[in-house]
């Protein structure tokens, strides 16, 4: 009833909703024009959206359908290989591709088209594992699931396919963010945009999986998360529809994969391990399990933790002769891994639990009206 | 077979080494219904634990009951801080619990180590290299290990079953795995028969760390993940909750690998290729392959047991 009467009209909530949105990318875009690029937050955003993205789709699945797949990994790795081989540049594939005479692929597609082809290719192979894998039930699903990922790393680790993949080599020298900066002529940065790109990029696909999610596919595959047997008592096509939400969030996970190689500028098939798919589900877990806005939030502060904020943990200090104990290399992960723990045993919802930025800004009022 | 031998024998040995493992994961499984992925990383702490006191200089004869019996202690600690308060929360939480614990434990050794490779020690006579002849074939040089893991891994699996079917600790692991809340209705100590499970689990996965990473030159923090997955790899296979099935889906797993390793030097001295095809990328990943398909095949595993969802 409630989102019917506010197609009509948009109410407050959603009018607050859009303007902090908007907020944050006039902040995100201001900010990068003023503090020097060097600056560890561009480094946090950049991730931090990208992450976004990814733990989005991985709660499409896991939050919203109920189909705990730990394949996030595999298709990331797709998304990357695939924007990374169409994209690199023709005149450098002879450095790139050097133990394969410059690889099979001679051309090179503009930045937005590759990067809907690397969501397709993901989620053209996700239909295939789909197939098979989706038959199964909870736990097999998520070590099926998990085998995937490792097999697609390995074929594209294998020399035999090196012309298109360059084996074990990494790809590199295709655009990375800071290309979209716009440079005058003497090759200086005029306006800054490298931060702005990822956050576009992902707000756009976040929103369409809202979309999604808002619409009738998405109260089917809710249903199908609340109760198999029931949902299908109500003619819900379990297949299907379970299908389908494995394609969509693959095919972003894909992007947010191909985002991931502009982000780091370089792509290796064997970083793509399983602990990145923990990486992510943990997110999407301590974010809350069925909230978007959760699991953008505890991207962002995933990554702000992990790499920044944590940051002087690794430092050694000495006050006059005396050492701080334990602080050296490493403590940083410990303490944090520590943090998460406590999320893990005490908060067990997470940050946002099943709630939105918009039911937070209905508030009382908003709850009891949806009743 | 000439060229075939050797890998078998090494793929005997580390399947011995994985069922060791998967023990662990398909005990627990069969009792709390949870993939404990930290398993993988406490048969890693073992290692390193391993590394440190033989470090200490203290005789090896001390040095192995500690590392067993601390090894037991951390398997059980974990349960108690981690798994025991979410006992009554959805399923999906304690397995997130368990990847927390996966990620601490690694993050700690990282922290500990600096993050470099520690050489695990020598432990004499399993380290020792040895050259057999077998059906007139003479093999290249092994370690011992590798000869007393198939054995032992039999030998404890044997006292293991003996365990589970004739003590009273054992009876209670099998009511609590066939309905948990009626074996607690029956007056059965549920914590006390899952830290047992644990305590099992972690004993075996630290006899597999000694004689696994014997064969290795040193232990780093994230040497227990591929192991851990493939033994868990290996519980699915054979059938998780199953005992049994587990140690022979573990030999399967570990004799199938080592071939893969070897079989483009197989093929090639057979004739059938004429140049190497670099199939040994390819090792790690079959695992998985056999996985999938025994997953469509038999979706409980070889020796699972059929379960029916009631609405």
């Amino acid at each position: 009833m409630q989102s019917i009467a506010t197609r009509k009209k948009p109410s407050r909530a959603h009018i607050l909703t859009a303007v902090i949105i908007a907020a944050v990318y006039a902040l995100v875009f201001a900010a990068e024009q003023l503090l020097p690029a060097s600056s560890m937050l561009f480094i946090v955003l950049k991730k931090g959206a990208t992450y976004a993205l990814v733990a989005v789709s991985m709660n499409l699945l896991n939050g919203f359908t109920g189909i705990f797949s730990l394949g996030q990994a595999g298709f990331m790795l797709l998304g990357a290989y695939t924007f990374a081989i169409f994209t690199i540049p023709e005149e450098s594939r002879e450095i790139v591709y050097q133990y394969y005479n410059g690889g099979l692929i001679r051309f090179a597609l503009p930045v937005i088209p590759a990067l809907v082809l690397s969501g397709l290719v993901a989620a053209l192979f996700a239909f295939l594992v789909g197939l098979p894998v989706l038959k199964l039930k909870s736990d097999y699903l998520a070590i099926a699931t998990l085998g995937f990922a490792e097999i697609i790393r390995a074929i594209f680790q294998w020399d035999k396919l090196g012309a298109i993949t360059n084996g074990s080599n990494m790809l590199h020298q295709f655009p990375s963010f800071s290309s979209f900066n716009i440079r005058n002529a003497q090759g200086e940065v005029v306006v800054y945009l490298s931060t702005l790109v990822p956050f576009v990029i992902a707000g756009v696909c976040i929103a369409l999986i809202v979309l999604l999610i808002n619409s009738t596919y998405g109260r089917a595959l809710k249903a199908i998360r609340d109760d198999e047997t029931a949902a299908e008592a109500m003619g819900v096509n379990l297949f299907h529809h379970k299908q389908l939400a494995f394609c969509i969030s693959s095919f972003f996970a894909g992007i947010g994969g191909a985002m991931l190689a502009m982000y780091a500028c370089t792509v290796q098939a064997k970083s793509f391990t399983s602990a990145m798919t923990y990486e992510i589900l943990l997110i999407v877990v301590l974010g809350g399990v069925g909230s978007i806005t959760g699991s953008c939030l505890s991207a962002f502060l995933f990554v702000a933790c992990s790499e920044w904020w944590l940051r002087f943990l690794d430092n050694t200090y000495t006050i006059g002769s005396f050492q701080v104990p334990l602080l050296r290399n490493g403590f940083r992960l410990v303490v944090f891994s520590v943090i998460i723990m406590v999320v893990v045993l005490f908060f067990r919802k997470g940050i946002m639990g099943e709630r939105e930025l918009l039911d937070l800004l209905r508030g009382r009022k908003g709850k009891e009206a949806a009743k | 077979m000439k060229t075939v031998l050797p890998y078998l024998l090494s793929g005997i040995s580390v399947g011995g080494q994985y069922a060791l493992i998967a023990i662990g994961y398909t005990m627990v499984y069969g009792i709390l219904r949870l993939i404990n992925f930290a398993h993988g990383d406490v048969f890693m702490v073992s290692g390193i634990l391993m590394v440190y006191l033989t470090a200490t200089g203290l005789p090896l004869y001390v040095v192995i009951p500690i590392v067993l019996l601390a090894t037991v202690f951390i398997g059980f600690a974990i349960e108690r801080i981690a798994y025991k308060p979410l006992r009554t929360a959805p399923r999906m939480s304690i397995m997130i619990s368990a990847i927390g614990v996966s990620y601490f434990l690694q993050n700690l050794v990282l922290y500990i180590t600096g993050g470099l490779s520690k050489v695990y020690p020598a432990i004499p006579f399993i380290s020792q290299s040895v050259t057999l002849t077998l059906f007139g074939v003479t093999l290249p040089t092994t370690k011992v290990a590798t000869l007393i893991t198939p054995p032992l891994t039999i030998l404890l699996v044997i006292g293991l079953v003996l365990l589970i079917n004739h003590t009273k600790i054992g009876m209670a692991m099998r009511a609590v795995s066939k309905d948990f809340e009626t074996s607690q209705l029956m007056g059965i100590k549920i914590n006390r028969v899952i830290s047992a499970t644990f305590v099992i689990g972690s004993f075996l996965a630290a006899i597999g760390s000694m004689l696994y990473f014997t064969n290795y030159p040193s232990v780093v923090a994230t040497s227990g993940s591929m192991p851990g997955l493939k033994a868990f790899v290996a519980a699915v296979f054979g059938g998780i909750g199953s005992i049994p099935g587990a140690v022979i889906g573990a030999f399967i797993i570990g004799i199938c690998e080592n071939i893969i390793k070897g079989l483009d030097l197989i093929l090639f001295k057979a004739g059938i290729t004429h140049k190497m095809l670099g199939l040994t990328t390819f090792s790690d990943a079959f695992t998985f392959v056999l996985l999938i398909v025994i997953l469509i095949i038999k979706p409980t595993g070889l020796f699972g047991e059929k379960t029916t969802d009631k609405v």
